[in-house]
């Protein structure tokens, strides 16, 4: 099965590389980790480092026939086999197979007195014999920072990581080490120094009561990598990494067009409708209508034959099938067939990065050609205004290199004239249009506006949606003029009532 | 063989380990005249030619005195085996010397 | 029956670890004469053995008995230190 394009292009060959298998990683990495190198993972506490570590020891010993070595420092072997069963790895069963070899070493600092030269040939013996016991391909140390706080004779720990990595680099093996984040360098004990091929970054930090996790790869010697933070998750069969990197700069253009779904609108949009691969944002307040014209795109593309995904961060599956269903439109039979997928994910529930990934992921996995996102807003809500921009844009970038036409919405508070949020977020949208509800006494109207349409003549009246149990459609105003425009309040939606 | 026997075997040959030591002194003092004397004289008791005793004069070559941290004078500096040891006076006491250049008084 | 049992872990005959047997030897002669029994054990040819007793420094020495366990690790060249390690008092 072909992946998913990211906009970094195509490979670059100057060092040998092993393949992770951990979701994303082989993509940001341009095709994993330096083969025969040590590879420094390092991190805060929590960060996520020893399961990136044990991930690509299983998944060498279970995809690649690369049996693996860890050389536990912290933690025991029990509960190593235990935090890792709830990741999808039967660690007992690999070690059972020969997979995988777990050796727990103790190293305690008061039960240590130095008394001259020494060197670390305990523990080569030991890991040499790991290795041997089971031909492993792949080693990780976790984490080297139990030998600096064991030994304090820095110069010997120096000499003797050298002659280790040496001594890996020798036999092709592969390593991950992992060490502690360093107050003022990026590792406790200068780690980087020695390790010097490739340094991959965990970031995890709780922004109110919201884990938002991020990989950088700070370093990769001899071969291209992005220089982004990824944002990543550890799901229940281990990592996922977000793999977008660049800006919106670099997208692909597509020259054909796709419907609207409303044929009228079609024709305030040059006549063709949208440009496939954009993104267009509707933003309005609530009641203007902006779902149903997002679903109504979806409808038009499932009708074409093509696959959609509808992200709904407010409302449940159940309450827009309702809604839509009161309008004319029967998405339920797209589901149905398999053309139309549903997720439900309110916004607070998780971090930003976490709504993002999963977006990612049901992107890989079902391909559609339209993705509808209702309300977009609600992802700027999880983080700061900057970072969700950034978030954002990445994920629409991934969308647009890969042919997929989105359709966001955009909430606008009442009394908000929009100015902040929808500037922010329209400048990355290549089509905007604005719904407006209108009340003039006891009439109310809600009119539509094309702001702009990038790269094609568009309409630039205000129009009239209107909304019936047929569908949409757009007429001309009916023929008052109103003193001005304002926002009313969003009607009572009841459960058959529309939007 | 067991591991042991490798060891003793090993131990008896190796070749014994030569004993490097620097005398600071100030000139011809007479502390420093004695320092040399007691020294000399415990070289040849219990380091029969395994040693390399050097003797600096720190009037002619004051850098040592910066170099070596010399502070106080005669000063005596242990440079091997290892671990490096300093001490300071004129060397007259025997037991205590010897004892601090891991030697062992009337053995070797 | 031997008071003290002592374990010098090595891993081949090399510099330092013979070194460390040769000043293990004087300590416990001029220290435990008569009442001690020393161990060599080379990682080199049983490599399990260092899970045991938590290996990773060579050389080290392990007093095995009198309880309790100590771990010293070095050549042994500071002899106050390995006195102090292994918590013999000292003679006079």
């Amino acid at each position: 099965m072909a992946k998913l394009k990211s906009s970094s292009g195509g490979k670059y060959r100057t060092l040998p590389k092993v393949s992770t298998g951990i979701q994303g990683l082989d993509e940001v990495t341009l095709g994993g980790l330096p083969k025969g190198r040590p590879t420094l993972v390092c991190g805060g506490a929590g960060c996520g480092k020893t399961v990136l570590a044990m991930e690509f020891l299983c998944r060498g010993g279970i995809q690649y026939n690369e049996p693996g070595v860890f050389m536990a420092f912290e933690e025991k072997e029990k509960d190593l086999a235990d935090n890792f069963a709830s990741l999808g790895f039967d660690i007992p069963a690999l070690v059972k197979d020969k997979k995988l070899a777990i050796d727990y070493v103790k190293i305690e600092r008061n039960e240590i007195e130095e008394t001259g030269e020494y060197d670390l040939e305990g523990l080569f013996v030991r890991l040499l014999s790991a290795i041997d016991s089971i031909g492993a391909k792949r080693v990780v140390l976790d984490t080297i920072e139990a030998l600096f706080s064991g030994f304090t004779n820095q110069s010997i720990l120096r000499a003797e990581l050298r002659r280790i990595f040496g001594w890996l680099k020798d036999k092709g093996i592969t390593a991950i080490i992992t060490g502690e984040k360093g107050e003022h360098m990026l590792t406790k004990h200068g780690l980087e120094e020695y390790v010097a091929d490739c340094v991959i970054y965990l970031d995890h930090r709780v922004n109110e009561q919201l884990a938002t996790r991020r990989m950088k790869i700070i370093k990769y010697r001899g071969s291209r990598h992005g220089t982004s933070e990824f944002p990543f998750l550890i799901g229940d069969a281990g990592i996922s990494v977000f793999p977008i990197t660049s800006l919106l700069l670099t997208c692909r253009a597509y020259q054909d067009r796709v419907s609207s779904g409303i044929k009228q609108l079609d024709e305030m949009l040059d006549g063709k409708g949208y440009y496939r691969g954009t993104a267009v944002l509707l933003s309005g307040s609530a009641g203007s209508g902006k779902t149903s014209v997002a679903a109504q795109f979806a409808d038009s593309m499932c009708e074409g034959g093509k696959k959609a995904i509808f992200f709904s961060f407010e409302e449940s599956e159940g309450q827009i099938l309702r809604n839509m269903k009161s309008i004319g439109l029967d998405l339920q039979k797209w589901i149905d067939k398999g053309q139309l997928k549903f997720i439900s994910n309110r916004g607070s529930f998780c971090g930003l990065e976490a709504h993002l990934v999963l977006a990612h992921q049901a992107l890989d996995d079902f391909r559609p050609d339209a993705i509808v996102m209702d309300p977009i807003t609600t992802l700027l809500q999880s983080g700061t205004l900057d970072e969700a921009k950034a978030m954002i844009a990445r994920l629409l970038d991934f969308a647009k290199n890969n042919g997929m036409t989105i359709v966001a919405t955009d909430l606008t508070l009442k009394g908000n004239r929009g100015e902040t949020t929808e500037i922010g977020i329209s400048s990355l949208c290549d089509v905007w249009i604005k719904l407006t509800m209108e009340q003039e006494g006891r009439r109310k109207q809600r009119l539509l506006n094309i702001l702009k349409a990038r790269g094609m003549k568009h309409s630039h009246e205000v129009r009239n949606l209107v909304i019936s149990d047929r569908g949409l459609s757009i007429e001309d105003i009916a023929e008052y003029a109103p003193s001005h425009i304002e926002t009313a309040d969003a009607p009572q939606f009841t459960a058959g009532g529309a939007k | 063989m067991t591991t042991k026997k490798q060891f003793e075997n090993a131990l008896k040959k190796r070749k014994p380990k030569k004993y490097v030591l620097h005398l600071y002194v100030a000139g011809l003092s007479p502390k420093s005249q004695k320092a040399i004397e007691n020294i000399r004289k415990i070289c040849a008791g219990y380091l029969q030619g395994k040693y390399d005793l050097k003797i600096q004069d720190i009037y002619k070559n004051p850098i040592f005195a910066k170099n070596g941290q010399i502070l106080g004078v005669p000063t005596l500096i242990k440079e091997l085996p290892l671990p490096l040891r300093k001490f300071v006076g004129d060397m007259s006491n025997t037991e205590k010397l010897l004892a601090g250049l891991d030697l062992r008084l009337n053995n070797k | 029956m031997k008071a003290w049992k002592l374990r010098l872990y090595v891993a081949g005959v090399t510099p330092k670890s013979l070194e460390a047997f040769a000043n293990l030897k004087k300590i416990c002669e001029e220290f435990l004469k008569g009442k001690y029994s020393i161990e060599i054990v080379d990682l080199l040819k049983d490599p399990k053995l260092a899970k045991g007793d938590q290996i990773v420094a060579i050389p080290t020495l392990v007093r095995r008995l009198p309880p309790p366990l100590k771990k010293i690790i070095g050549d042994l060249s500071n002899k106050e230190k390995v006195l102090v390690g292994l918590n013999i008092i000292k003679k006079g």
